[in-house]
């Protein structure tokens, strides 16, 4: 077997008419823009039948050109895609190996979208999404990563190699690089995307890496907006000295610079001190009162039926709270290893704690914010009048009509705690060193920048996809829910 | 408003209070002690080696007597070692226990003593502030003008062309952190893998003299980050403006739409965006520590990642003094210029 090119045979038709079309694109935009400021925007004509026509002239041209243009584009990328999942492997180079390698999340993808279009009707808000453009995009980033992390965290599909096997020869060797003797040991040809100054594959690490992302991210920020919306909402319904004292707390926090935190908090030594348990401790109890306060407001008038509802689902948070601060080895550690379901890692756990830790502040701000908006609506009146009581109120009434902007936000902050725990892995703090999260392989292969480029750039640009399409996510959920 | 900013200045205080003691009670627990008495004196001691090392030094003590004793509320400690050498916080450094003061603390202006770069916090900070202010003062000066123009150009007409593109821009670089954008940059423009070789990866030789070669990069680094977010607060109050009812009295008078922008709207517009710029500064920090690690521009953001590698106590509480203080003076500012900027809250 040879070395591979980017795109192989595929390559010699298609890269010339993308490389033309792209061009015609970046051209036919920037005269567009300038052409703006000029010329008057094309303006729709009404004619006496009921007919419209579009008065183009000039601009009109450009922006067909511009369409089209684009278009194109597109068609050459998903023929690049397509080809590479069809021809046999290495004939459409290392685009057509990878894009045979994210089948199942081609197939995923299609299968969502086609659902999701399907029935979007029914779907409320997450239907909405795909009204919107901007939405779209930013789901299928999004959804893209997320399968990429299952298929790859959880059925071991899309990597081509394990993301800390070494294989010496392949020191910092270019992408599509052949590994001589790879087939009597029983390994994939090539390193796809090249190999790092520890001969470990890139292309593995890569989607190694969004399955810490994934696990991580989306889950400190349910926590972070579960202890803010508890803090938040009754800071802003009652006021007064609890407020100013909720508040001073949150800007304390929010003053602190965020790495000077992550530096003081995120290193093995306070992990000794059991500091970040203690923290655990606090920040996952949150939860357990908030799903407390809100089965009790709601049926506290039902008491057979509130025992139950409650009984069973504190059985469960309080058993999954108690096994997940109960660590061997650490401060905390009570239960017998028998009834504890499962261990973390205290780097993560350090690392997961010290996430929702800074977030939480943002979060109660905004919570606070709504709440203070939202008490003073006519329905809040009519619910104090009907003798409801003040917790029914704030997580019943203020809570669900809060719902629009916490759900952008929600979109937003995930991107934002991914970004952390970049900055996280970029300073080496809390992940273990060989962990193939983005922020440690970006910070490993800094070092060599200046002559390899192939180690560092596709973590970031993994980074940058999913961050950007949380990003257009948010857009999208914003544009739709402001529709109504 | 005098009444205002004191009541501002106190919760200020407390607050700088409240986090230095943090910080202080974080360096000061005992993992972090040990690990710094062994990469002072020794990485081989012995356990009771480093007890004694640490008693000598009056690190043993209760956490609220040092912190006192390094506000200079609490007199300094004077301990005398098994071998007889006497160690004080107040001795100046080559002098004996008769030179020393009875408080030597920030109240009396000595702010300690850094134990990795063997020099006064004072003077470490001040340096490296200084060139960290170098650094601050270029990225405003790309970041803000850049911004301003983007939102205003992006509101002026909503959902044209020019208004998508350019929302697609800011989206994009409100999306890339520092860490990412910076080694793409360093990936593009310095290595000799792309071949174009423009500009310098590493920015250690502004310290002296700032070029364009050296300071491009970690400029735009930072610039880029915050633009993006700058730019759409600065788009979405245009876009509310150019809905006012006034803008459309003087488009049905018949200025021009140049006119429109440029003397009805700009100034309203540009109300929103700048607490938007002054909160910024919080962000910019961590952008600095960011950027002057990835290109080794020995400032301020550096300096706290050094400290804190070493669990450098008075140095890592000099730096965090300061980064509140910037945090909360700009909070300030953007409250006391949100005022006097809006003349519907100034009048009334």
């Amino acid at each position: 077997m040879d070395n591979l090119t980017w795109t192989g045979s595929l390559g010699t038709i298609l890269d010339p008419i993308l490389f033309i079309l792209v061009t015609i694109l970046a051209i036919s935009i920037v005269v567009q823009i300038i052409m703006s400021l000029f010329v008057e925007a094309p303006t729709l004509q009404s004619n006496p039948d009921g007919s419209l026509i579009a008065r183009g002239g000039a601009y009109g041209l450009v922006s067909k050109v511009t369409n089209w243009s684009f278009l194109g584009t597109v068609a050459v990328l998903a023929a690049y895609l397509i080809g590479g999942v069809v021809m046999p492997y290495g004939s459409a180079g290392i685009v057509g190996a990878m894009a045979k390698q994210f089948l199942p999340v081609w197939i995923a993808l299609i299968v969502t979208y086609a659902l999701s279009i399907y029935y979007k009707r029914r779907l409320g808000l997450y239907g909405k999404l795909f009204d919107s453009t901007v939405g779209m995009i930013g789901f299928g980033l999004v959804m893209f990563w997320v399968f990429t992390a299952i298929f790859a965290g959880v059925f071991d599909l899309i990597a081509t190699h394990d993301p800390l096997a070494q294989e010496a020869v392949m020191k910092n060797k270019v992408p599509g690089t052949y590994i001589r003797g790879a087939e009597d040991e029983g390994l994939w040809p090539h390193y796809l995307l090249g190999g790092d100054n520890l001969a470990r594959d890139n292309f593995s690490r890569m989607i190694h890496g969004s399955w810490v992302v994934v696990r991580i991210a989306p889950l400190a920020t349910m926590f972070a907006f579960m202890v803010g919306i508890t803090l938040g909402l009754p800071a802003g319904y009652y006021g007064g000295k609890l407020d100013t004292f909720l508040s001073f707390l949150a800007n304390l926090i929010l003053a602190f610079p965020v790495i000077l935190l992550f530096y003081l908090l995120v290193t093995p030594e306070m992990t000794q001190t059991g500091l970040p348990s203690f923290m655990a401790a606090v920040l996952f109890l949150f939860p357990i009162i908030f799903v407390t306060v809100l089965v009790n407001s709601r049926f506290h008038t039902q008491p057979p039926k509130r025992n139950i509802i409650l009984g069973a689902a504190l059985f469960v948070m309080v058993w999954l709270y108690l096994s997940l601060i109960s660590q061997p080895v650490t401060v905390i550690d009570f239960l017998p290893a028998s009834m504890d379901l499962f261990n973390i890692p205290g780097g993560i756990l350090v690392v997961f704690v010290s996430v929702v830790f800074v977030n939480s502040p943002t979060v109660f701000r905004i919570v606070r914010g709504l709440a203070m908006d939202i008490k003073t609506r006519d329905y809040v009146a009519a619910a104090q009048t009907r003798g409801e009581g003040p917790w029914y109120i704030m997580l019943w009434e203020i809570l669900p009509n809060a719902r629009g902007p916490l759900i952008v936000d929600f979109c937003l902050r995930i991107g934002y705690t991914t970004i952390l725990l970049g900055t996280l892995g970029f300073f080496g703090l809390g992940l273990p060193p060989e962990s193939p999260d983005w922020g440690s392989t970006i910070n490993e292969g800094r070092r060599l920048l200046q002559i390899y480029i192939h180690p560092v750039l596709p973590p970031a640009l993994a980074l940058l996809s999913l961050v950007l399409g949380l990003n257009l996510l948010a857009d999208g959920l914003r544009e739709e829910s402001l529709k109504d | 408003m005098g009444l205002f900013i004191i009541r501002r200045l106190g919760v200020m205080l407390l607050t700088a209070l409240c986090l230095t003691f943090v910080v202080f009670f974080l360096t000061n627990l005992q993992p972090n002690l040990e690990k710094l008495a062994k990469t002072e004196a020794s990485m081989r001691m012995s356990d009771e080696q480093v007890v004694s090392w640490l008693e000598n030094r009056g690190y043993n003590r209760n956490v609220f007597i040092k912190y006192g004793e390094w506000l200079g509320v609490v007199p300094g400690y004077v301990i005398e070692d098994d071998e007889g050498n006497v160690r004080g916080r107040c001795i100046p450094s080559g002098g004996t226990v008769e030179d020393a003061s009875t408080f030597c603390g920030v109240f009396q202006g000595y702010w300690g003593f850094s134990t990795v770069f063997k020099d006064g916090v004072w003077e470490i900070v001040t340096v490296r502030l200084g060139l960290t202010a170098w650094l601050m003062f270029y990225v405003m000066l790309v970041m803000v003008p850049g911004a301003l123009i983007i939102g205003v150009l992006a509101g002026m007409r909503e959902g044209s062309k020019l208004d998508r593109s350019l929302s697609t821009v800011s989206i994009l670089t409100t999306a890339t952190p520092e860490y990412v954008s910076g080694v793409v940059f360093i990936a593009i423009f310095t290595s000799s893998a792309v071949g174009l070789k423009w500009f310098n990866g590493s920015a250690t030789s502004a310290t002296d003299d700032i070029t364009f070669v050296n300071f491009t990069l970690p400029v735009m680094t930072i610039a880029l980050y915050g633009m993006g977010y700058i730019a759409r607060m600065t788009r979405a109050s245009m876009t509310e403006v150019m809905t006012a009812q006034y803008i459309r009295t003087a488009r049905l008078k018949g200025v021009s739409f140049r006119n429109i922008v440029m003397r009805h709207a700009l100034r309203n517009a540009l109300i929103a965006p700048f607490t938007v710029i002054m909160l910024q500064f919080p962000w910019l920090l961590n952008g600095v520590v960011i950027v002057e690690t990835l290109f080794n521009y020995k400032g301020f953001g550096w300096t706290l990642v050094q400290a804190a590698g070493n669990n450098d106590i008075e140095l890592l509480l000099g730096v965090s003094v300061v980064s509140v203080f910037v945090v909360l003076i700009t909070q300030l500012i953007s409250d006391i210029g949100y005022v006097f900027l809006n003349p519907r809250i100034r009048i009334s």
